[in-house]
């Protein structure tokens, strides 16, 4: 007898359906464009983007629902994440502009990747089996190890995108191993499924769960980038082209945050005492090795690589505190660092020109001379991640901190505050070289001032301090995604 | 008729978004950027005026309270309020502000329009920590304040300004982070961030020493108390004149309000058990930070070390009340080490900002702080030069200046606790009077040392100006004292029959 074939609710993925059409789109209209046309295509993408977000806020359900056999949810968690992700994509867009016609790699590609890595991470996001995370992720990732190399005469690129290529792949294939275990002690790869049945397996197999949660836990830090499996993350951030760069150090964070939620807690919720312990050593050696070696550099895109390292940290603490608080404190911190980072590297991306490409800390000499107000955007978003009030980031840090503290892990409260002190060492002194150096001889900042550019950017930056004195918007949804 | 004003946000937000204003007021018209920051500094004191005028002395109640819902998710709160501690240091800052201001009319020529914006946004802030009493709005603005100070110090410092102001965040931070932490943990304790249920929390005896040291980090620091003073020396050295005026006027004083505010009420039986290791900190303070400033060759060295020093008496003053209780003498005896503590505060705003004000005036003319650059002043500038003897006078405690009054309440209040730590307190008066004396001898008196002391010019109207306000105050404030004790007497006595109740 052959299964009888249920036709799936496909009102859930509206918002993915939707993006991918578009996409497919845009790949058309722009083959169809000269090199002067090419703002359409950006156009396009925005507007996809756009109607992607609208597509999530008409699904958006009031209760959970899952969909193709369960391996598909929408909830509050997937449409508040799925928003942000749009929306960050959007900014990334906009600002790369620019540098891309600078660079000669203003191509219509840039955007359709970006478009087909952003639904790797819906399709991620909404995943509720192991098979549709994969798929996601693997999606995601494939796009970015495109648009790293998109740039064929830097060498540099093609080097970060040859490294990212093999260690995205080993970090995959750990992840799969994990996956084929779970697969052989449950017999199933629907997360719900999963969790039952380990739930009832967890006395007869407690090492061999834990032994697949061990190679879950590792493909899953290679993703975010947390110590001891950061190595690939300062060299792509350098080696990638600017605009990539900020690609990748904002959406993918939120993109690796609903993973590592849908995995551990939705999927592993049970072995959380395991994790736990697993996620409290990754989370101090981020927060050290990030903090600490981010002082030695002189690439500013290296430094906010090694930055990245320890906010990945913070995250996890919250994640670790295993409380529906710690969740929503580590989700409002995933968000608010992906609003920041973007302000930073959009600030370095407005910097650069034809001929000359600004990465360097000392490349923003005496800022505040030349242009004041890119200065102050840039420091907000230096003091948002260092966590000083009244910015986002010190509210954010709050917010977890707070879930550390109430499960009783005072000390590891203290431990973060204080590698966060070393961290703010690294930051001032970008702040110092803005305002207190004197412009380098060589430096004739002619800023091209783009005003769409402009505008976005400084609202990016005011937004900032907008969220860190009014963040109980933002909280309320995180905090609903986990009640 | 002020009654229903919520006054105290603005106070706090008037500067802040005047600030602002004059930032966009840009450097293109710096003497428009100059006449926004008065004006806007001025409306701020005169609505702090009512403050004082309006505030009622028979209630040790927050007055001019504000409550408002902010972060539901935490129990936050925008809830605002003062009393008799926070409302003197709240006039003392919005008058220094409008002397900073005018002070640094003509001086500042470089990007005028943000030094002017970054004292009236700190100014905001500093009100905002004196007038918070929910602790994370506390943290907020006690944080927040670093940033323009980091910056003033930073863009128009001296030539070693990169370390100082570097060395001045951190010290700061690494002191405040801890405080977060202890603040949290009573957070999970209480369920709120209100400062007065943390009063009323009860700790036992270990989360209270812990507890304790947490907010002691951040408020010595702050306050600064030897050994981890190192920091004030550097920034007062390379902060221009009116960093240095707010730094020493205000920013000290948030430390030495915290301990009132935080340490006292919230973990009194820890400060009972360690209250020998402030007296300890504080005399030493007193006595070998005295000494350190007698062989300053700097002159805002100088100051700065007098004003560790002055700040020992404040920290001495607050925590010598549970040896007084404990000899006897009741909380009437106690009452005048703290109200001592707190006429020190407000006196040393005074004076250590007229002191960094008179050398901003000297390095103004002569680019050198160096004592031995000078000689002789009296005979080209006379006039500042009477001023100048006039607050050195203060600073060294003379009989009817405000550095009297403070000073010789705690010393009186430390024989009721112990002969010896009265004895040492004393010192000062003598080494105090050594290192000011002294420097005013070779800097003022004398004949005049070289060409450069030969040409210098009297003070302008300006200069006169914000020098004879502080002076005025300086001796109202020293020959009559009571306008202010008696806003304090209340809060005071409220203050210790809290502490005299143990938590545990």
């Amino acid at each position: 007898m052959t299964p009888e074939f249920i036709q799936p609710d496909l009102m859930p993925a509206l918002p993915e359906m939707v993006m991918l059409a578009m996409t497919c789109l845009v790949l058309v209209v722009d083959l169809f464009l000269t090199q002067e046309k090419r703002g359409f295509t950006l156009l396009l993408s925005v507007a996809t983007l756009a109607l992607t977000i609208a597509a999530v806020i008409i699904v958006a359900p009031v209760t959970e629902v899952s969909s193709f056999g369960g391996s598909f949810v929408l909830d509050q968690l997937a449409v508040i994440l799925k928003i942000s992700i749009c929306a960050v994509t959007i900014l990334v867009f906009v600002y790369s502009r620019d540098y891309l016609a600078d660079h000669d790699i203003y191509k219509g590609e840039y955007y359709v990747l970006g478009l087909f890595a952003t639904l790797g991470m819906m399709v991620m996001i909404s995943a509720h089996s192991f098979l549709l995370i994969y798929l996601g992720l693997e999606l995601l990732s494939l796009s970015l190890y495109a648009m790293i190399a998109f740039n064929r005469n830097s060498l540099s690129a093609s080097e970060s995108a040859m490294k990212y290529f093999v260690l995205g792949a080993m970090a995959s294939g750990l992840l799969l191993y994990g996956i084929s275990i779970f697969y052989g002690i449950s017999g199933t790869l629907d997360l719900n499924q999963l969790s039952s049945a380990v739930n009832s397996q967890i006395s007869q197999h407690p090492i061999a769960l834990g032994f697949a949660l061990t190679f879950i836990v590792v493909g899953l830090s290679f993703k975010l980038g947390a110590v001891p499996f950061h190595m690939w993350l300062p060299d792509i951030y350098q080696g990638s082209p600017t605009s990539v760069t900020l690609f990748i150090g904002t959406a993918p964070k939120i993109a690796g945050f609903a993973m590592t939620i849908r995995l551990l807690v939705d999927g592993l919720g049970d072995l959380q005492v395991d994790w736990s312990q697993m996620l409290t050593v990754l989370a101090i050696a981020s927060m050290a090795v990030g903090n600490i070696i981010a002082i030695a550099q002189t690439n500013f895109k290296r430094m906010l690589a090694y930055s990245t390292i320890s906010h990945v940290g913070f995250i996890l603490l919250g994640i670790l505190s295993t409380t529906a608080n710690g969740y929503a404190s580590a989700m409002f911190y995933t968000i608010t660092y992906a609003i920041t980072a973007s302000v930073a590297f959009g600030v370095l991306l407005v910097l650069n020109r034809k001929g000359f490409e600004a990465e360097n800390i000392n490349d923003l000499c005496g800022l505040n001379d030349s242009n004041p107000w890119y200065a102050a955007l840039l420091a907000i978003a230096m003091f948002s991640m260092a966590g000083v009030p009244p910015t986002v980031g010190f509210y954010a840090k709050l917010t977890v901190l707070q879930a550390v503290v109430q499960v009783d892990m005072v000390w590891l409260a203290v431990v973060a505050v204080m590698f966060s002190v070393i961290g703010l060492f690294y930051y001032l002194r970008v702040i110092k070289v803005m305002y207190f150096d004197k412009p380098l001889p060589e430096q004739t900042t002619t800023i091209k001032e783009a005003l769409d550019v402009k505008v976005l950017l400084s609202a990016n930056s005011l937004g900032l301090i907008l969220l860190g004195v009014f963040p109980s918007g933002l909280m309320a949804y995180c905090v609903l995604a986990f009640s | 008729m002020y009654a229903d004003w919520p006054l105290l946000s603005l106070v706090i937000w008037t500067p802040i978004f005047g600030g602002i204003l004059v930032l966009f007021a840009g450097d293109k018209e710096p003497s428009g950027a100059r006449k926004i920051a008065l004006v806007v500094s001025l409306i701020t004191f005169l609505m702090t005026l009512p403050l004082y005028t309006q505030f009622s002395t028979s209630t040790h109640l927050m007055q001019f309270v504000e409550r408002h819902e902010w972060i539901a998710a935490f129990n936050i709160e925008y809830y605002l309020g003062i009393d008799g501690i926070s409302m003197p240091l709240i006039l003392l800052t919005s008058f220094t502000t409008v002397i900073v201001v005018i002070s640094a009319w003509e001086v500042i020529q470089y990007r005028a329009s943000q030094y002017m914006a970054a004292f009236l946004i700190m100014e905001g802030f500093m009100i905002g920590t004196f007038s918070a009493l929910d602790s994370i709005l506390f943290y907020i603005f006690f944080e927040a304040m670093l940033i323009p100070m980091f910056l003033v110090i930073g863009i128009w410092g001296g030539a070693n300004r990169i370390y100082a102001t570097l060395k001045f965040f951190l010290y700061t931070f690494i002191g405040s982070v801890l405080m977060l932490v202890a603040l949290i943990y009573m957070y999970a304790q209480s369920g709120s961030f209100a400062i007065f249920d943390f009063h009323h929390l009860k700790l036992g005896l270990t989360e209270q020493i812990l507890i304790f040291l947490a907010f002691l980090v951040a408020f010595a620091v702050k306050v600064p108390m030897w050994p981890v003073h190192t920091w004030l020396p550097d920034a007062h050295v390379e902060a221009p004149t009116g960093g240095s005026v707010i730094l020493a006027a205000i920013m000290l004083k948030i430390g030495g309000y915290g301990f009132l505010r935080f340490s006292l009420p919230i973990t009194p039986d820890a400060s009972a058990e360690l209250d020998w290791l402030i007296i300890t900190m504080s005399l030493t303070a007193v006595v070998y930070i005295g000494f350190v400033a007698l062989v300053q060759r700097d002159m805002k060295k100088l100051i700065a070390y007098s004003s560790i020093a002055h700040m020992g008496f404040v920290t001495l003053g607050f925590f010598i009340v549970f040896r007084i209780v404990n000899s006897g003498y009741g909380e009437q005896g106690a009452a005048l080490a703290l109200e001592g503590g707190m006429v020190q505060m407000v006196s040393h705003g005074f004076i250590s900002g007229a002191m960094f004000l008179c050398v901003g005036v000297m390095y103004d003319r002569m680019h050198s702080r160096q004592i031995a650059d000078y000689g002789g002043v009296a005979n080209t500038m006379p006039v500042f030069a009477a001023f100048m003897v006039f607050f050195a006078m203060a600073n060294a405690g003379l009989p009817g200046t405000s550095g009297f009054v403070g000073e010789f309440m705690v010393i009186l209040a430390s024989f009721k606790a112990s002969f010896w730590i009265a004895f040492l307190a004393a010192l000062t008066l003598i080494l105090g009077a050594a290192y000011t004396l002294w420097m005013i001898k070779r800097v003022i008196f004398g004949e005049v040392a070289n060409d450069n002391v030969a040409a210098l010019t009297d003070i302008n109207k300006r200069e006169f100006l914000f020098l004879a306000l502080l002076a005025i105050a300086v001796l109202a404030l020293g020959l009559w004292p009571d306008p202010l004790v008696d806003v304090m007497h209340p809060t005071i006595n409220n203050l210790l029959n809290h502490i005299a109740n143990p938590k545990i």
